[in-house]
């Protein structure tokens, strides 16, 4: 059996860190189908574009063709059409050894009968690294992973957090220009997926010449790490924008709802520059929208505030409260107005209402977008990870 | 305080008498007959050893080991080698058929070790089909192909039957063995090659150990196969025994050199259990990943030592 024996020498410093190409990754028109006349597409047309040293989350639900996407960029599936570029090369027939990429899965798929060292020495070794330079490499690898004092030890006698470390040293050890994340984190409970989000932010930052590719259904993953975001839905990439620009000013249904939680109102623009909501007039920018035109009106349930006091007030929504719900830090209250469904997160009440109050809630016009063909189902949509609603929390 | 629902010991030893004493009836006795009359002097008298000198002093008894040992390790070296390829291809390179082709292994596991022999004879014999195209062909009287009936027509049919019990564990090892790794493998820049050897082997080691070693124990006891190529020069153990009680009337030399056979195949299997024994030690997976889907049904049990000397019991 081979075994892979390159330790690392602790009381030897580190090899200096010899910065990778930055590399960027370009998606030009690529199309993936399977099936044996291809009629099944996984991957409509991609057209996308990864800037060297940039974060890109790939965020969609099961199915929106986001991994395959990752693993057309990998060479683990051939497109049918359309040309894949990392650092300007052409890379779309090149097998996946060929492409000087690094990759981390979901279940870690670390080699179960290699040490830790060995485990991160493979790449090296595979890329024919001169042998004296290989324990230097590997313990700069994963001195940068915190799993310096793990060496000698096999992945079956670590943690998960720690064998997940383990696989992005091994993908970092060879230095690659650009790193696909593929649910890097899925695997690992809520706590430990936090400080891991915490680790790549800080790993980026150490590297920044090394792109990501993160491919997530997990929206704060994609809003805390991401410099920007590719949406995708049913094999189609629907928007691409930064985290503030996807999150605040959606422009399409499918993104609003499932980057964070939204109400999404179907509204009329009227003739005066403002909306109207059954029957009431919402001033919010209409962003030049035809009058008559139908449109929906997308608002953050943390955005809508109780009004203070009585009397009529712009932008104040009247609704029945149906349910509340007590989240710890908010009380999040269901109710329904203009006989649509309608969310509210407000911070913790000392009065609950009881079901069946009428509540005026507010919005401020800057804190509400306009889609302009209103395809969503109305009401709001949630779509909570780990107990929370994916607020806006890129640093 | 002891658990009421739990047998007492003397009822449990109650339901463990009819499979020892079955055991005893069809295994132990025959084998304990077997061994008392090797330590039996054919002119009578008592248990002795004097029969055990004998016999493996000839020259006839030294060749036949060393033939037995050196065809077992050739047809298992082989069965391995080619068992090993051909895992690999059915495996990990999607092709038409595939799927068809494992569950033959399966199927082929059930042949008799004659039939293999006789379909060689056919194929390779001195009247089989190649000799009958080439005679064809040139107008020749006789063919080019005349090694059935030597040492190597011998380690070509066991070669032939006994590659698939290689394959069938292997393949169960193989549809384990996570998809992500051999991706993360080759995405970190190692060429198919690489994945294999370092990757996929040490990972289906056991199951190549186990497959060699049934293999091994197998064709140490293999008689259908000598005796259907009429290798009249390719004397094995099983062979010898044979001969020795059939032909030569000499019952105390067959039994000796059936133990012999016995001992060298227990020594076999108890070398088998501890390598394996160790590579379980040394360790075994991390966290259970993507697997590959099994293309075949369930592995049998890998090695069981065929116990008996002329004749195998087929498992």
């Amino acid at each position: 059996m081979p075994a892979p024996t390159a330790a690392p020498a602790p009381a030897r410093p580190a090899a200096p860190a010899a910065p990778p190409a930055p590399s960027g990754i370009r998606f030009d028109h690529v199309t993936v189908a399977h099936g044996r006349h291809g009629e099944h597409t996984v991957l409509d047309a991609l057209d996308l574009t990864v800037e060297p040293g940039e974060v890109m989350a790939l965020l969609g639900p099961s199915g929106s063709g986001k991994t395959t996407a990752l693993r057309a960029v990998a060479g683990f599936v051939r497109p049918v059409s359309g040309r894949i570029l990392i650092g300007g090369r052409d890379v779309t027939a090149l097998p996946p050894h060929r492409r000087g990429i690094g990759m981390v899965v979901q279940q870690y798929a670390l080699f179960p009968h290699m040490t830790v060292a060995g485990n991160v020495a493979f790449g090296l070794k595979a890329h024919r690294t001169p042998r004296a330079d290989i324990p230097g490499r590997v313990a700069e690898a994963l001195e940068m992973t915190g799993m310096a004092g793990h060496a000698d030890r096999h992945p079956r006698e670590l943690s998960g957090g720690q064998q997940q470390r383990v696989a992005i040293a091994r993908a970092l050890a060879i230095r690659p220009g650009v790193l696909l994340l593929d649910e890097p984190l899925s695997a690992l409970d809520a706590q430990l997926r936090s400080g891991m989000l915490t680790e790549l932010a800080r790993l980026h930052r150490e590297l920044p010449d090394v792109s990501l590719l993160y491919v997530t259904h997990d929206q704060v993953e994609a809003l805390t790490l991401a410099d920007r975001i590719a949406v995708l839905e049913s094999a189609r990439l629907r928007e691409c924008g930064t985290p503030q620009q996807l999150y605040r000013a959606p422009r399409t249904a499918f993104t609003a709802s499932f980057v964070g939680t939204a109400n999404l109102l179907p509204v009329t623009v009227r003739g005066d520059g403002a909306v109207d909501f059954a029957g009431h007039p919402l001033a919010v920018p209409t962003g030049g929208a035809a009058p008559g035109a139908t449109a929906t009106l997308c608002l953050r349930p943390h955005l809508l505030t109780p009004q203070p006091g009585p009397g009529p007030r712009a932008n104040t929504l009247r609704g029945t409260v149906t349910e509340v719900q007590w989240r710890g830090a908010t009380h999040r209250l269901h109710l329904t107005a203009g006989g649509h469904r309608l969310l509210a997160d407000l911070p913790e009440l000392r009065a609950v209402p009881p079901c069946g109050t009428e509540l005026a809630l507010h919005f401020a016009p800057e804190d509400a977008s306009l889609i302009p063909a209103g395809l969503a189902p109305d009401g709001p949509h949630d779509r909570p990870a780990d107990g929370t609603d994916g607020g806006p929390h890129h640093a | 305080m002891p658990d009421p629902h739990r047998p007492r010991p003397g009822r449990a030893a109650l339901w463990a008498l009819p499979p020892v004493a079955a055991l005893a009836t069809v295994v132990l006795y025959p084998l304990a007959l077997v061994v008392g009359q090797s330590l039996t002097p054919e002119d009578g008298g008592g248990p002795t050893t004097a029969p055990y000198t004998a016999v493996v002093t000839t020259a006839a008894f030294q060749d036949a080991l060393v033939t037995t040992v050196l065809i077992a390790a050739g047809a298992t070296l082989g069965a391995l080698l080619l068992g090993l390829a051909l895992s690999l291809v059915i495996a990990f390179v999607p092709f038409p058929g595939g799927k068809a082709l494992a569950r033959f292994i399966d199927l082929f596991l059930a042949f008799p070790s004659f039939l293999i022999t006789l379909a060689l004879l056919f194929l390779y014999g001195t009247a089989g089909i190649a000799n009958g195209l080439w005679t064809d062909a040139t107008g020749a009287a006789h063919g080019p192909l005349d090694f059935l009936h030597t040492p190597w027509g011998v380690l070509l049919a066991e070669v032939t039957y006994f590659t698939p019990f290689v394959m069938r564990p292997l393949l169960a090892a193989f549809a384990q063995v996570d998809t992500a790794q051999l991706e993360a493998a080759g995405s970190l820049g190692a060429r198919p090659a690489r994945i294999v050897r370092t990757v996929i082997l040490p990972e289906a080691l056991p199951a190549l150990a186990a497959g060699g070693a049934l293999v091994l124990v197998m064709s140490l006891n293999e008689f259908g196969i000598v005796l259907f190529t009429g290798a009249k020069n390719v004397v094995t153990l099983p062979v010898l025994v044979y001969s020795k009680a059939i032909l030569d009337g000499d019952y105390t030399g067959a039994c000796v050199v059936a133990v012999v056979n016995i001992a060298l195949s227990a020594a076999l299997y108890a070398l088998y259990r501890t390598v394996t024994g160790r590579t379980r030690r040394t360790g075994r997976t991390a966290h259970p990943g993507r697997r590959r889907a099994a293309r075949t049904a369930p592995a049998p049990v890998p090695a069981t030592a065929a116990p008996g000397g002329a004749s195998r019991a087929r498992p």
